[in-house]
């Protein structure tokens, strides 16, 4: 091979500065939350946990879809209990703390919905 | 390589079933990317007012001038947050305008005067044949079951296609943020305001059908306006059509509208 020397050097550089994003991650600090606040009064969700923190942008999107095309707008739960479709009125009642509910994770996220342009935030509507 | 014509058909025919087989696999168990995704279920409210046509009759007669519907329009206005902007850029659900616009198709050359000079309420019209829904390249707006023609403000691009289809002009489009024009808090917070760049009209007060409550324009005009279900022969509406003379906008088009007036 010729200039073997500058090659293998070179390879293995690139290796490193490719994969360095995984070993920064693995050396790094322990995975940190994001300080979210749950609400006080109220234990449960409509669903368990698990199924809200993954899905809970898709159930809101089906919850439009059933409530506005449907007028299906009542909800009820794998529990039986039943649950009036609205973010507004429903969602908002528990969650009434948007800053450190919604945002702590959306920002951590990078995701930045545009719910608000439309939809009312307790205590602030502008 | 040689390869023999009777080995590449092999092949062939093999390669063209595996691709195919993969297609039926898929198309056998349609709508799956539209399946349910909660675990629970949808209905409708135990209060909500059902009808398979919500129809709306408005005794013009009953009201002695533009003054009277002002506390109809207000009404609306505080229900669904309706801003008031003072220039073309205005947001109409509920508004009035004079016989003449109201009534094009009403060639009389000689009308009462009464009937000429008064003010005439409108709203979105709720036709069986919406244009606006033909057009909408987005579905952002539609027709449910029950003959309401809603909208989906998420879903609306702002392409203002429905406001050109509309022959009543009961669409509004948002040229600036409605919040700028309204009080803060806004008047009902719990309904939502709409945004910049979007269409909107009138609702039929959807939301508070569902939750077994009459439009807000219906409860305000104190039985001068008549809401019900124009399916149902015995309906107030149909007692209403069936006892007097009632005109509706541009009849000529076939879009069939479902707010009647009383002259």
């Amino acid at each position: 091979m010729y200039n073997a020397k500058a090659v293998i050097t070179g390879i293995i550089v690139f290796t490193v500065l490719c994969t360095a994003p995984f070993w920064v991650g693995l050396a790094g600090k322990d995975y940190k939350s994001t300080g979210i606040v749950l609400p006080k009064d109220e234990k449960k969700c409509i669903e368990s946990v698990e199924f809200m923190r993954k899905d809970h942008m898709r159930l809101l999107n089906e919850w439009r879809d059933e409530a506005l095309r449907g007028e299906n707008r009542v909800y009820t739960a794998e529990d039986g209990k039943k649950w009036s479709i609205s973010l507004q009125n429903t969602c908002l009642k528990c969650h009434s703390n948007y800053k450190e509910f919604c945002d702590k994770c959306h920002t951590a996220n990078s995701v930045y919905p545009y719910c608000w342009t439309c939809h009312i935030l307790p205590g602030e509507s502008k | 390589m040689n390869k023999s014509r009777r080995s590449f058909l092999k092949v062939a025919g093999f390669s063209v079933f595996a691709l195919s087989s993969g297609i039926v696999a898929q198309a056998a168990v349609p709508g799956t990317a539209n399946a349910k995704l909660a675990p629970g279920s949808y209905a409708k409210g135990d209060a909500a007012l059902r009808a398979r046509r919500w129809a709306m009759v408005i005794d013009t007669r009953k009201f002695a001038g533009p003054r009277d519907y002002e506390p109809l329009m207000e009404a609306c206005r505080q229900e669904h947050n309706v801003p008031s902007i003072p220039d073309a850029r205005n947001i109409k659900w509920f508004w009035l305008d004079s016989y003449e616009h109201t009534f094009p198709d009403d060639m009389n050359a000689h009308l009462d005067t009464k009937t000429r000079e008064a003010a005439y309420p409108l709203l979105c019209n709720h036709c069986s044949n919406p244009p606006c829904v033909r057009v909408c390249p987005t579905q952002a707006t539609y027709k449910m079951e029950d003959g309401i023609v809603a909208m989906d403000y998420h879903r609306c691009i702002g392409c203002r296609f429905c406001m050109a289809g509309c022959p009543y002009g009961a669409r509004s489009f948002n040229f600036k943020d409605p919040r700028g024009f309204l009080p803060n808090p806004v008047p009902n917070p719990s309904f939502p305001t709409r945004m910049i760049g979007v269409v909107e009209k009138c609702t039929f007060c959807a939301e508070r059908l569902a939750m077994g409550k009459m439009p807000a324009c219906v409860e305000a005009s104190e039985g001068r306006i008549l809401f019900g279900d124009l399916e149902d022969a015995d309906s107030k509406v149909r007692r209403a059509l069936a006892a007097n003379f009632s005109i509706r906008r541009k009849p000529s088009l076939g879009t069939q509208p479902g707010v009647y007036y009383l002259i």
